[in-house]
């Protein structure tokens, strides 16, 4: 979580400073929900991310170094220059892809399962979503093709209460999204997805029952960010562009999922204030190198422009 | 390619193409509305459920969307997947899994995956079933840099073509049309691949190039035999693949006739038709002795009735009028 955290904020400067050009969706406060399930899977098994992926992707086993070179556009990064922020994938992890198209991937990671279903090979998928993409057909169109076909997939649905900037009440009837599994007969659950031991265990379960040929289960997992929805005036708190209200930020910001996890180790002995600072060191030294690859890496020539249109 | 050789139907090629690719490779597999329905996709699934079973061979709910998604997701994760549209107006719903993400995936991701996935749409023109049940919409996936598109016009070409589509590393979208199911040709027993990309010259002529797709092949060829009792002689080639176009054929027979009939089963506007007279504009224009003529669809949705299908649909007569104008 630490990694995913330090390295989102790491690209709030370069953002503001206008050096990253892409579109840039930060993940920070919602680390505990990529940690929690990621730390349920297999390499070999399937994710597949949104346009807020990169905690998706660090937390799959992704390495910093080709996502911030990603993020900026060199050859280096993980797609090579051509995804940014959006398309970070590793496929040797298990990272399957990343993409902003609200709802667009859902039906890719029911394919992946559809896939481990035919070849019998006993992974599961894993689809990240937000609450946004609620409001798309093809989400419903996949929970019932799921179940029906009793896939192994995992639906979750990181519900940070704002699509985009409109508030979840504005776009939806309810705001409780997970009972959009049940006429479906998919387990459900509604969890805090700030609490990492709780996503973990949640998960856990899940992916069990997945793995077991039941069928796909539906996570909602309550978060909020704790940046705006895309940099650079958005991803600053306070200004024109982000609309939610200064006591809600304040009430989330309590509720760090980072913070109270470290609290939960602290005050049961499992870890002490040097180790977690140690930690950090190592994790702040991890993105300087990332940094100082990026910085050392050229971007895409002009005349690669149509590499990778065909394989 | 066998020389072993005995008449099919280009419906039942079809299905020879997919008995063989689905027993050669464990990865390959059909999913679609209507596999298992004899009457939706005539006999071109037919003996696949029975043969390689229900996980391989997958009848879904009409959620193209969620259906074809998932075929390509399938195809990320390594798969070979095949969907079909028996009814290509449909896909319409399917067009982002086939564009945003299918098309764009390998490029976008640069080169880190690839998506090996076939979408079959069919043509279902005719029969008076009126403006959704009968649009050709190749040219707008022909349109999508990411895509092949192939349209074969023969039995040997679509069993040849959907084994190429199948074996192919991209998303190759197979189009091929109700019209043409029942013509019969002798087809090669072994599995064989038709190269995308190519074009074939079925007749050979000297007077005019016309360049036919799909079921304007069969009819663009009456119409040469028509015009040679007229003494015009007509080359005759067949694209079968849309996407991309073989130019050097078209160009090389033009450099011949220096006289161009484009005959395409779309819409006249904005389609092949028009692509492959601007490329002729660009690389060939003083090549040509007279202009280029377009037989095409009228700018028109598709009507029921019978008495104005007949005036919208092109047949071997508007080919031979066509040449006639420039010959």
């Amino acid at each position: 979580m630490i990694r995913i955290r330090r390295c989102e904020e790491s690209l709030v400067e370069p953002i503001l400073r206008d050096e990253v050009k892409c579109p840039v969706h930060l993940y920070s406060g919602e680390e505990a929900i990529a940690v929690g399930v990621c730390a349920c899977l297999e390499r070999t098994d399937y994710v597949f991310g949104n346009h807020r992926s990169h905690g998706h992707y660090l937390a799959k086993g992704g390495a910093v170094g080709p996502l911030i070179a990603e993020i900026f556009g060199k050859k280096t990064g993980c797609s090579r220059g051509r995804g940014g922020s959006m398309h970070v994938i590793d496929p040797e992890i298990g990272m399957m892809g990343s993409a902003p198209i609200v709802g667009g991937t859902i039906s890719l990671a029911l394919g992946a399962a559809l896939a481990s279903k035919i070849r019998k090979d006993q992974r599961v998928s894993v689809s990240f979503f937000g609450d946004g993409a609620t409001g798309e057909g093809v989400l419903y169109e996949s929970l019932n093709f799921a179940s029906l076909k009793k896939l192994p997939l995992l639906f979750v649905c990181e519900n940070n209460l704002y699509s985009t900037h409109l508030p979840i009440l504005e776009c939806r009837i309810n705001d409780v999204i997970h009972e959009i599994g049940k006429p479906c007969s998919i387990a459900t659950c509604r969890i805090d997805g700030n609490n990492v031991i709780e996503v973990y265990e949640t998960a856990k379960d899940a992916l069990d029952q997945c793995r077991r040929g039941e069928g796909p289960v539906f996570i909602e997992a309550l978060t909020y960010r704790l940046r705006g929805h895309v940099g650079p005036d958005d991803n600053i708190q306070g200004t024109h562009t982000d609309i939610r209200p200064a006591e809600e930020i304040k009430e989330w910001t309590r509720r760090d999922p980072i913070q109270q996890f470290e609290r939960h180790l602290l005050t049961s002995g499992m870890i002490t204030l040097s180790e977690i600072e140690a930690m950090i060191t190592e994790i702040d030294s991890e993105i300087r190198d990332a940094y100082q690859f990026t910085q050392n890496s050229e971007f895409p020539q002009p005349h690669e422009l149509k590499n990778y249109v065909y394989k | 390619m066998s020389t072993n050789k005995r008449t099919l139907n280009y419906a039942l090629a079809i299905n020879e193409a997919l008995h063989q690719m689905m027993e050669m490779d464990d990865s390959v597999f059909l999913i679609g509305q209507g596999v298992k329905s004899p009457w939706y996709v005539g006999n071109t699934a037919r003996g696949l459920l029975q043969r390689f079973g229900p996980d391989r061979v997958i009848d879904t709910p009409v959620s193209e969307n969620a259906v074809t998604g998932a075929a390509v997701g399938a195809a990320i994760a390594g798969m070979k997947a095949v969907v079909i549209h028996p009814r290509m107006d449909f896909m319409m719903y399917a067009m982002d899994p086939i564009i945003n993400e299918a098309a764009n995936w390998h490029y976008m991701n640069g080169g880190r995956a690839s998506v090996p996935v076939v979408f079959w749409g069919v043509i279902n023109r005719g029969g008076e079933q009126a403006a959704q049940h009968s649009q050709a919409i190749h040219a707008f996936f022909s349109h999508v840099p990411g895509l092949k598109v192939v349209m074969p016009a023969t039995p040997s070409d679509a069993k040849g073509l959907m084994i190429a589509a199948i074996q192919d590393p991209d998303p190759v979208v197979f189009v091929d049309d109700r019209w043409l199911h029942y013509n019969e040709e002798s087809v090669p027993e072994d599995a064989y691949a038709v190269p995308i990309g190519q074009g074939a010259i079925r007749r050979e002529g000297e007077d005019v190039t016309v360049v036919g797709l799909s079921y304007l092949l069969p009819e663009a060829m009456r119409a040469a035999d028509e015009l040679k009792k007229e003494g015009i002689s007509a080359e005759v080639i067949d694209l079968r693949t849309v996407k991309p176009l073989d130019k050097n054929l078209i160009l090389q027979s033009l450099y011949k006739t220096g006289r161009l009939v484009v005959a395409d089963v779309g819409w006249k506007s904005y389609g092949v038709s028009g692509e492959i007279t601007a490329m002729v504009a660009e690389e060939a224009f003083r090549m040509l002795k007279a202009p280029v003529v377009r037989v095409a669809l009228p700018d028109c949705p598709a009507p029921a009735s019978q008495s104005l299908e007949a005036v919208y649909y092109p047949r071997c007569r508007q080919i031979i009028d066509a040449v006639l104008k420039i010959v």
